[in-house]
């Protein structure tokens, strides 16, 4: 006997429950739901935990420019290539609004900052995806923003450290962005072949070509908590197997467990983890020097 | 033709996969399995054989030519094993000073639970990485669909051309539509959008070339005479020099729009 549930599709709720792919709804200027366990927290509290929930420590998306200010020394980030604006290339049906809208909602420029500063005095180039302007996706300026960062860390014999989160590469720009994976996955190359250092830190979510090039070409993968990492998203593998997917599937403990990356690193710790390995990493290339 | 029509014909089924021109196009071939760490994946055949009277590396993405032969080869949707097996041939490749010729025809990497969990991310961002300092020359011909990352982690070569009907995309056009207009019966409207065809991509500078389409003895035999001429000239430059061409190409690509 052929049994109708076969055919039924599958109930999808992976999108709405879980993973939020959108900033938490602000009721007022004082506080917000988290996403993940839905109770009331005052934003205050909320930015003095580094945007990581009191409650249920759920690593929420801020912005790049947080992020950056929770990592760097006070005062020692110093921007380039931040005046790179997208253009609509391919006349792609209402990117210029998307584009105006997301430079609006996020307050950037692009999807990517790109800079230099100093961790604990010591100097580095740093880069940081911005989730409020279209999903941190990757289109022909945030790959020649993330490739000039390379190349200028590779001349000036620096670490980089990136911060990625991604939907992957931006359709909107066609196959110039999928080229912009080679081109920053070459770039990260010759910087890896100088002896220099590449941290990279996944955060929530890191998908689809931004995956597989940077991200996983790192020479130490962290990972912030239950951050979703994947080549393929959930739901398009869903709608592909028809099954339902193991619990905390390619979530950062599961690519722990799988082998894919080095550590799981919860936000108050990272600034302390990224000076250490600076200082391991560059140990004996500094006394070489001298 | 339109886009859409295109697209189409890429995944005809009467069209010749990748089987077909490594029988005409090249003699004495010898296929090599496995990647060493997991499982031989059947989406990829790779291995050596020659051209003309030059040895090469020759490694493509089959989608199947029967049924039985499709669902084997999992209708050219390789797993991480796929590629990890293709670089590994490439690697041979480079010590013994072999141009690599790849033949790209798929509809993407594979998505699955075990796609996943083998890193089907990683596993493409180690080709991209280390074919961009791969020293050999490498070519890359979409002969038929050119699906997203699952195409480029076997085309970052010195040369991409192109077959006059095949397409390559960021996305397929009916996942582009279904995302931005939650409908994917809009394909045809997204396949204009993106600009897959051939024309459209040697006019953004992504690709080198187009093959026109004759019959198919022709359209291998121009194949073989420029893969020829190609690799010769390929061949004489020195290492340094081509790893440096190639950085260039991929590092210049789309910036005139920037």
């Amino acid at each position: 006997m052929i049994r109708r549930a076969q055919f039924k599709k599958p109930r999808n709720k992976l999108e709405e429950s879980e993973i939020s792919f959108h900033p938490p709804i602000i009721k007022d200027n004082l506080c917000c739901n988290c996403p993940s366990c839905k109770k009331i927290v005052f934003l205050e509290d909320l930015k003095n935990n580094l945007g990581v929930c009191p409650i249920c420590s759920k690593h929420l998306k801020i912005k790049a420019r947080e992020r950056i200010q929770y990592i760097a020394d006070a005062d020692t980030f110093e921007e380039l290539f931040g005046d790179l604006k997208s253009n609509n290339i391919l006349n792609f049906p209402d990117y210029d609004q998307k584009l105006s809208a997301s430079q609006d909602q996020s307050n950037e420029n692009e999807a990517v900052i790109t800079g230099v500063c100093e961790i604990n005095d010591i100097k580095c180039c740093i880069f940081a995806m911005e989730p409020f302007f279209m999903m941190g996706s990757m289109g022909s300026v945030v790959g020649e923003k993330i490739a000039r960062l390379f190349e200028y860390a590779s001349e000036r014999k620096l670490s980089v450290i990136g911060f990625t989160i991604s939907g992957g590469a931006r359709m909107q720009e066609g196959m110039l962005s999928l080229m912009q994976m080679a081109k920053v996955s070459a770039a990260v190359n010759r910087h890896s072949k100088l002896g220099l250092l590449y941290i990279a830190i996944l955060c929530d979510p890191t998908a689809g070509g931004v995956t597989a090039s940077f991200a996983m070409s790192a020479d130490i993968i962290a990972a912030e908590p239950q951050a979703l990492i994947c080549f393929a998203g959930p739901r398009v593998i869903e709608q592909t197997i028809r099954q339902k997917l193991p619990p905390n599937f390619q979530k950062a403990e599961f690519l722990l467990e799988k082998g894919f990356i080095d550590i799981v690193m919860p936000r108050y710790d990272q600034k302390k983890f990224l000076t250490d390995m600076l200082k391991i990493h560059t140990f004996n290339q500094e006394k070489n020097a001298v | 033709m339109n886009a859409y029509e295109k697209l189409l014909k890429a995944r005809s089924k009467d069209r010749a996969t990748f089987s077909r021109f490594l029988n005409t196009i090249f003699d004495n071939f010898y296929e090599f399995h496995g990647d060493r760490r997991f499982a031989d994946d059947l989406a990829v055949i790779g291995g050596v054989a020659y051209l003309g009277d030059l040895p090469v590396t020759v490694i493509g993405l089959e989608k199947g030519i029967d049924t039985k032969d499709k669902i084997k080869r999992n209708f050219g949707c390789a797993n991480p094993e796929g590629y990890r097996k293709a670089l590994r041939l490439m690697k041979q490749a480079e010590k013994f000073k072999r141009p690599v010729i790849c033949f790209i025809d798929t509809s993407g990497a594979y998505c699955g639970i075990g796609a996943e969990e083998r890193g089907q991310g990683q596993a493409i961002s180690q080709n991209l990485t280390e074919m961009a300092s791969l020293e050999c020359p490498v070519i890359a011909i979409v002969i038929g669909e050119g699906g997203s990352g699952g195409a480029l982690a076997l085309s970052v070569a010195d040369e991409i051309w192109m077959l006059e009907n095949a397409v390559y995309s960021v996305i397929s056009p009916e996942g582009c539509a279904s995302i931005l207009w939650k409908d994917a019966k809009r394909a045809q409207e997204a396949a204009e959008c993106l600009k897959m065809t051939a024309e459209d991509l040697l006019n953004l500078g992504i690709i080198d070339k187009i093959i026109q389409e004759k019959n198919f003895d022709q359209t291998t035999k121009d194949i073989k005479e420029l893969l020829t001429n190609t690799i010769k000239k390929l061949m004489s430059l020195s290492v340094k020099d081509l790893i440096n061409n190639r950085y260039f190409k991929y590092r210049n690509m789309g910036n005139r729009f920037i």
